[in-house]
């Protein structure tokens, strides 16, 4: 698979929140507004690519030649809640400005099943390890376009007379319904068309 | 049985060894903090009202250390606070600031003033405001459906019996909370050392305050023609203390009013506070 490839599958036809309902929480609750939106996107994006790189390091030269394979998910939790932290700690450090614009939504992210999600995909599917670094880009990438549409769309549904039993989260869920629904016109398709695969 | 311990191993090793990393990590790259904003935050009431224009007093503290915001601004902390502020910041003096505290400029009861209508709506002020500006006669006082004691994050605004809304100003820690929610602008700030306030907000003239209710500023003048070291200046038919004069006569001037509308702010029950007044005076 080309890297262009695995970017268009992970940001389209494999979005991990409206395709396979990965990271639900933190599209729920950081919607409200559109720059918060972009900011937990980023941090997302920051942190599915990095992710993906230290896990599949840690899948192929502890847990494979150990043949433990089967301790992946708990290793990867370790792994990325560790590897949160470190990074939270280095941004603080080193740059200011982006730990204010991403600091708040990086603690978030430590247990996010999106973040796991993608690292167990690297395994399954048998990326190596650069295109596990663009898989877990283009995860990043499609949360983040995900999350942005939909919290423009709960800005103007602030605006319009929703019936009280749905204002808020259910209006939200059934918007994320919908757009899921769109979603669903990127299939395999797509790559074939594009000639891709 | 060797794989299980590899198992074990794997993973405290794996366990041990990001958390001695991490804790090494934030050894190594921790952010010195200001040391006057660590001295700052204990300091602060932490009511977090938010009455700074700051989120919070964190925010307030980092702000002011920042050199962002000037010393001052918490009315929960007084002039105390901006002492302890200003001692940490390193300057001289403190701005001194005058403790406000807010006051219902208004002591109609249902006794007093007269109704337009019955409301039956919701029990919230800027709902009844909706409808011909509340149900009121007077259009300018107070609504008594008590939005201001849902706002007040001091418990310090209470129902008295007749139904008026009265602020304790030693509980009052100035946040402007209730200011800001009241349709009618009835509640305002006052310093918190003031004796006696005028308690209507009514700027239409005698005749028409009067048909609306008994206890209204008719701006008839008295307090400011008779008692001119009082304090009172009419303005717009309304009469209004200038709390930074003397007011060597408002007690006076509180007893000649015809409505009985410049009560002592500490008073609690007006009536009990006039006896006072006049048994003070005789």
């Amino acid at each position: 698979m080309s890297y262009i490839a695995i970017l268009i599958t992970y940001i389209f036809i494999s979005n991990f929140i409206l395709v396979q309902f990965l990271g639900l929480c933190p599209f729920i609750g950081v919607s409200k507004s559109s720059e918060s939106a972009l900011g937990m996107g980023m941090a997302v994006t920051f942190v599915t690519s990095i992710a993906s790189v230290v896990c599949w390091c840690a899948y192929q030269f502890i847990l494979v030649p150990l043949s433990l394979t089967y301790l992946q998910t708990i290793t990867f939790i370790l792994v990325i809640a560790a590897l949160v932290q470190l990074v939270e700690m280095i941004i603080r450090k080193i740059s200011p400005p982006l730990y204010n614009a991403l600091g708040i939504f990086l603690p978030l992210i430590t247990t996010n099943c999106a973040v796991l999600g993608i690292a167990i995909i690297n395994i399954t599917e048998g990326y190596n390890l650069l295109e596990s670094f663009f898989a877990g880009l283009a995860a990043g990438l499609g949360f983040t376009l995900a999350i942005v549409l939909m919290s423009n769309i709960r800005e103007r549904l602030d605006m319009y007379p929703v019936r009280r039993a749905f204002k808020g989260v259910p209006i939200a869920f059934i918007s994320a319904g919908l757009m899921a629904l769109a979603f669903m016109a990127f299939d395999k398709s797509l790559l074939t068309n594009l000639h891709l695969v | 049985m060797i794989n299980i311990l590899y198992a074990f191993l794997v993973v405290t090793g794996l366990g041990l060894l990001l958390g001695f990393g991490l804790a090494f990590a934030a050894k190594k790259l921790e952010v010195p903090k200001d040391p006057r904003l660590a001295q700052m935050e204990p300091i602060m009431p932490n009511a977090n009202c938010g009455g700074c224009g700051y989120p919070g007093c964190a925010g307030y503290a980092a702000a002011v250390v920042a050199g962002e915001a000037p010393i001052g601004l918490c009315a929960p902390g007084g002039s105390e606070l901006s002492r302890k502020m200003a001692e940490i910041m390193g300057l001289d003096s403190a701005p001194v600031s005058e403790k406000m505290v807010a006051f219902v400029h208004c002591i109609g009861s249902v006794a007093t003033t007269n109704k337009d209508y019955r409301y039956e709506g919701m029990t919230d002020c800027n709902a009844a405001s909706l409808l011909f500006s509340g149900d009121n006669s007077c259009k300018s006082g107070c609504l008594r459906l008590g939005s201001c004691i849902k706002v007040c994050p001091a418990d310090a605004i209470s129902r008295q019996e007749d139904g008026r809304i009265v602020v304790d100003p030693d509980l009052c820690i100035g946040c402007k909370k209730c200011t800001a929610v009241c349709p009618n602008g009835v509640i305002k700030m006052v310093p918190a050392s003031a004796t006696y306030v005028v308690a209507c907000n009514n700027h239409e003239s005698g005749a028409k305050v009067r048909k609306a209710c008994s206890v209204g500023c008719i701006g008839c003048k008295i307090c400011e023609n008779k008692f001119p070291e009082s304090g009172c200046k009419v303005v717009n038919f309304l009469s209004e203390i200038d709390y930074s004069s003397s007011q060597a006569q408002i007690v006076d001037a509180a007893n000649a009013c015809p409505q009985k509308c410049i009560v002592p702010m500490r008073g609690g029950d007006v009536e009990a506070g006039m006896n006072q007044v006049v048994a003070q005076r005789d």
